[in-house]
């Protein structure tokens, strides 16, 4: 890292990613793998770990020690809750949702993906794809997490056949393009030996791909802003009130998705009033221009009432105003969720009074059957949903918009986050849900 | 490795990708105005130190031209450095903040606290902070701590609810989706606030310089009176070094980070500028926290047992 200058580090790009595998599948080791072959493991987080090991018994350092953080993970050696990692190579910068793969902590994955630019899904290369990794293809669908990579471990115990990756390969990504998922990256690797994880495998000459950490370093992280609808939500109004600001009134926000410029046309939701903008100032400078995910300030050039949970969007891209609405969602709390809940609401900056009107379907995602009106939903459940809100509120799909198109429910007695939810139909060809139990399964 | 990221993202709309200050900077921003949007009473954690300067500076830019809306509450030691105090107080005035202070001198004559055997006094902020933040009635409060620090760290919530003792639970933290932070928490709860969660070491340096953000002299190298014990470089004070067997020598060292003097090690350093100090951190093998922080090595878990009871 130290031939790097200061120019270069500042250029990087971030990447958000998340890693999606159950324990035998060799998650902590390629994790382990990634943080320590990129140099980011400090000599003192390797000697305590070494020293820990040690105190433990163990012959070799045990690199998991490095990513369970808390004394119940480190006794019970499973990981609990999602860690975030950090790392960096004099290309790119990245944030690690590492997060635990058993089907009770599916929450977790949710977590983790929920802001994941892409997915790295472990398979073990003796198993191929099972049910499990159905799972982590159905969450990351669901999730829309724009890159999915599958990782093919443990090639060191199949010879390195070049036909044992290619037919999980094949299978993995029908299975991956048939649930929506945009690209799925296949990935031959030993995380144990090190080969593709860091560093080109000698191994498997037949294999012409990148190496896990280059298709990280290199996969695209921005969007094509042209096709996002604009989105603002209004988080906080600055007025500074001051001899030398005595009229200023800017609504601050971060820009969810899409672009804005002076002189753009802009409506305000749910209220409707129309004005133009006059001014944007990206914290502090003025600019022309501004797009997602800036934190920006917006000043209008009428006197309109605008607050915090307010909406600006252009005027000739607006969204619909609704008090209902249909949703797939991810139960994350230990009680359930169940019909006629009342609950909150939070959408952008905009927290609702709403209640649970109907599920009409549960997902089982072993074998992403269908199951009619299950009455409630359960921590780690996924299943559809209709809420009433007690006021209109301008949601997108969240097939068009992971920001604006997602919600939480949190229980207005105690405060706890109920439900993750994301707007409109889920996965790429939605059919209509079913009464009856069907085997044509995950179409909810 | 034969791709730029330039040429990787050429042809996929990359003039629109953040650089990684960038986004960080955004996400601190949103971070800090949805504290503003949401809570009653927030307070700003504030040592004097590099992390809690960074959030200070953040949070001007995310309500500008309009004041910070939040005080600053310092957890006084009793064994500052110097040049620290004089640094706070020259921030408090120049951007007329308000500054709350909890002391544990106070505690400590009041008889509430007793000085522990190896005279550090970080185990013993948690109390006056706890106090301070339910006598106040703060209901949200900004903390500067990042999960690249430590591995407890790495676990925790951008928001985190603490109960009405100021504990962490960090079996039962709320799931946190995409950007939605929650905020809800009954009376005498509060929600610590992490906006540089996401930041590293070299983050916080990088932005510092990008920003040209004033710091005390103490994180550039200058020559020092200082002694060892346990591997670090200590600064001779009234905390009670050096012992007698301790030899106290003059050392051309600076600070990674700024606690209590006397669990806070300096590093042998010739870095005296910010570019110097960013390739010095960029080449360095040894943790911020594993370098300069004795009471980090008591024992695997000395992070997460303190941050269980309150601490920051």
């Amino acid at each position: 890292m130290s031939t790097i200058t200061t120019e270069e580090l500042s250029a990087t790009t971030l990447l958000r990613f998340a890693t999606a595998g159950s324990v035998d599948d060799g998650k902590s080791t390629l994790v382990g793998r990634l943080l320590h072959d990129s140099k980011s493991v400090l000599t003192d987080q390797l000697e305590a770990v070494e020293r820990a090991s040690a105190s433990r018994g163990q012959e070799a350092p045990d690199l998991a020690l490095l990513t369970d953080g808390l004394r119940a993970e480190r006794e019970q050696g499973i990981t609990i809750d999602v860690a975030y990692r950090y790392f960096a190579t004099p290309r790119r910068r990245f944030i690690l949702a590492d997060t635990p793969g058993h089907v009770q902590y599916t929450r977790n994955m949710v977590t983790g993906a929920s802001t994941a630019e892409l997915t790295v899904i472990l398979v073990d290369a003796r198993n191929g794809v099972v049910e499990q990794t159905r799972r982590h293809a159905a969450i990351a669908a669901l999730l829309r997490v724009p890159h999915v990579v599958l990782a093919v471990n443990k090639m060191d115990l199949v010879a390195y056949e070049e036909s044992v990756f290619a037919a999980i390969a094949e299978e993995f990504t029908a299975y991956a393009t048939e649930l929506g998922v945009p690209e799925v990256t296949a990935i031959p690797i030993s995380a144990l030996a090190g080969d593709n994880v860091v560093e080109p495998s000698a191994k498997m000459d037949w294999y012409g791909g990148p190496t896990v950490l280059e298709h990280l370093e290199t996969v695209p992280v921005s969007h094509d802003l042209a096709h996002c609808h604009a989105r603002l939500p209004v988080q906080y109004v600055i007025r500074p009130q001051t001899a030398e600001h005595p009229d200023y009134r800017g609504y601050a926000g971060q820009i969810a998705a899409g672009t804005f410029r002076v002189g753009d046309p802009v409506t305000i939701l749910p209220s409707g009033r129309t004005t133009t903008i006059s001014a944007i100032d990206l914290l502090g400078e003025p600019v022309d221009v501004a797009w997602t995910t800036q934190s920006v300030t917006v000043l209008l050039t009428d006197d309109v009432d605008v607050s915090r949970g307010d909406l600006i969007v252009p005027t000739k891209d607006a969204p619909a105003t609704t008090q209902d609405v249909e949703a797939t969602v991810c139960h994350v709390a230990d009680a359930p969720l169940t019909v006629g809940h009342r609950v909150l609401l939070k959408h952008g900056t905009r927290t609702v009074k709403a209640i649970v009107k109907d599920i009409p379907s549960r997902l089982t995602l072993d074998d992403l059957s269908l199951h009619p009106h299950p009455g409630q939903l359960v921590a780690n459940d996924i299943g559809r949903v209709k809420i009433r809100t007690a006021e209109p509120l301008p949601v997108d799909s969240y097939a068009d918009s992971r920001r604006t198109g997602s919600f939480i429910l949190i229980d207005p007695s105690d405060g706890t986050t109920l439900t993750a939810g994301m707007v409109g139909e889920s996965f790429a060809t939605p059919e209509p849900v079913k009464d009856a139990a069907d085997d044509d399964g995950w179409d909810f | 490795m034969t791709t730029t990221v330039a040429e990787a993202e050429e042809g996929t709309g990359a003039p629109y990708a953040l650089s990684h200050l960038d986004a960080l900077e955004s996400e601190a921003v949103h971070i800090f105005r949805e504290v503003a949007g949401e809570f009653e009473n927030p307070v700003i954690l504030f040592s004097g130190g590099k992390d809690s300067i960074l959030m200070l500076h953040l949070a001007l830019k995310a309500f500008a031209p309009a004041a910070v809306p939040f005080s600053l509450l310092h957890v006084d030691t009793g064994h500052n450095f110097p040049e620290v105090l004089e640094y706070r107080d020259h921030v408090v005035a120049a951007h007329g903040l308000r500054l709350h202070v909890a002391s544990v001198q106070d505690y400590i004559d009041r008889g509430v606290l007793k000085e522990r055997p190896d005279g550090t006094r970080n185990p013993l902020q948690t109390l006056p902070l706890t106090e301070k933040i339910q006598a106040e009635k703060f209901d949200a409060v900004f903390g500067g701590g990042r999960r690249d620090e430590e591995k407890a760290r790495a676990k925790e919530r951008v928001f985190s609810l603490r109960d009405e003792f100021s504990q962490w639970d960090p079996r039962r933290q709320r799931p946190e989706l995409w950007n939605l932070y929650n905020g809800r928490h009954a009376p005498g709860e509060h929600v610590r606030v992490f906006p540089l969660s996401n930041w590293t070491e070299l983050d916080v340096w990088q932005y510092i310089a990008r920003e040209d953000i004033e710091l005390p002299q103490i994180y550039f190298a200058h020559e020092r009176e200082v002694f060892q014990r346990n591997g670090m470089w200590l600064t001779a004070g009234e905390w009670g070094g050096p012992k007698d067997d301790e030899r106290v020598e003059k050392r051309q060292v600076r600070y990674r980070t700024v606690g209590d003097m006397s669990c806070t090690g300096a590093v042998d350093s010739d870095a005296v500028t910010l570019d110097q100090v960013i390739t010095e951190i960029a080449a360095s093998r040894l943790t911020e926290r594993g370098a300069t922080r004795a009471d980090d090595k008591l024992s695997e878990a000395a992070m997460e047992d303190r941050k269980r009871e309150g601490y920051f």
